[in-house]
């Protein structure tokens, strides 16, 4: 085993906002720190351990994130969020049966294996339905499903011509949402702020032009934040969430690698997002 | 530890509109900037001197 090390590397193909304060943020407390581009990441199982044990993934694209804490991890490094996390976080599927496992409240979903599948899963589940890709994100790909008519145009456009994993499908009841969903940012068991999400368009995205506002964090929103943060076995992570009629927040997405520059603004500076995450990191034991 | 270069104003030349891109902080390695002029996203491939590559384009797998 190589000397301990406490040079934290932030793994990160792209450096947009999140990656430049979290770097600017380690700059400010002193931490030594390396940024580590995953596209030239290699890594020999029987080479010796690398030096910074600590790594925070901040990669982009789902499959190097995966490979990339899986293979830092085989070789004795730390990644936050671990393999594990970042695997169910991007599985819509497994984030369903993690939540549902762990009771935290989130939409009735289902899965088929075939498109034939899917329309006996939308008669168990019901109309209105909202179809997914099970890896997608930022609202790519998402369909409402209003009758069975539309289901079989949407699940044969989503299927057809795919890979047998193409094939699998991911079905969610359409939850009825105000015009706006919540974010809120959970950093080492603690949720430090919420914002709403407004979109005239059902589907609620920032990075399909949804308006961030701030929203009060009542304690049951980061009650059910932390909890949805746990039940993946993330230390960091974005939860998007509605409220029923009676205020009652369910959990639609949790999201591993959070973007965090909107939410911020949104709450004028009073969560320093970037600064927290280097707390967190900071505090950390590596194994 | 991270370098972080000064920025040389002049080199910086927005590929897509051939405008220099002025920036007041300091550019990191493969990050993601906006052009003033033609809004085009531009990556940050070289920082000594600055090279700016139009960002690419939104791949299948990217998420948060
Ligand atoms: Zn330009």
């Amino acid at each position: 085993m190589s000397e301990l090390d406490g040079t934290i590397r932030v793994l990160a193909s792209r450096v947009r906002s999140e990656e430049r304060l979290i770097l600017d943020a380690l700059t400010a407390a002193g931490a030594a720190h390396e940024y580590v581009d995953p596209r030239v990441l290699r890594t020999v199982l029987d080479a010796p351990a690398p030096s910074g044990r600590l790594v925070l993934n901040r990669e982009i694209s789902l499959v190097r994130a995966r490979y990339a804490a899986h293979a830092l991890e085989a070789v004795g490094c730390t990644v936050v969020n671990s393999f594990t996390s970042i695997d169910v976080c991007g599985d819509k599927w497994r984030t369903s049966a993690a939540l549902v496992r762990s009771g935290v409240p989130t939409p009735r979903a289902a899965l088929a294996l075939t498109p034939e599948g899917g329309i006996e899963a939308l008669r168990e589940l019901g109309y209105p339905a909202v179809i997914k890709p099970k890896c997608g994100s930022w609202g790519r790909g998402v369909a409402l499903l209003k009758d069975e008519e539309t289901a079989r145009i949407a699940l044969e456009l989503s299927t057809s011509g795919s890979t047998p994993d193409g094939q699998v499908v991911y079905l969610q009841e359409a939850v009825p949402k105000p015009e706006r969903d919540i974010r809120v940012v959970v950093v080492g068991g603690r949720a430090l702020g919420a914002v709403y999400r407004r979109s005239k368009a059902w589907r609620t995205n920032v990075a399909r032009g949804a308006v961030v506002e701030p929203c009060p964090l009542s304690p049951a929103l980061a009650r059910v934040a932390v909890a949805a943060t746990a039940a993946v076995g993330a230390e960091i992570a974005g939860v998007d969430m509605v409220e029923d009629a009676d205020g009652a927040p369910t959990v639609l997405e949790v999201n591993g690698r959070t973007e965090f520059a909107g939410f911020q603004r949104a709450l004028d500076g009073r969560v320093d997002v970037a600064a927290t995450i280097v707390d967190h990191l900071l505090t950390k034991e590596v194994a | 530890m991270t370098t972080r270069e000064e920025v040389d104003p002049v080199s910086a030349v927005c590929p897509e509109c051939e405008s220099p891109v002025q920036t007041s902080v300091q550019l990191r390695l493969s990050e993601v900037i906006d052009c003033a002029d033609c809004r085009t996203e531009l990556e940050v491939v070289a920082v000594e001197p600055v090279l700016l590559a139009l960002a690419p384009e939104v791949e299948e797998d990217w998420g948060e």
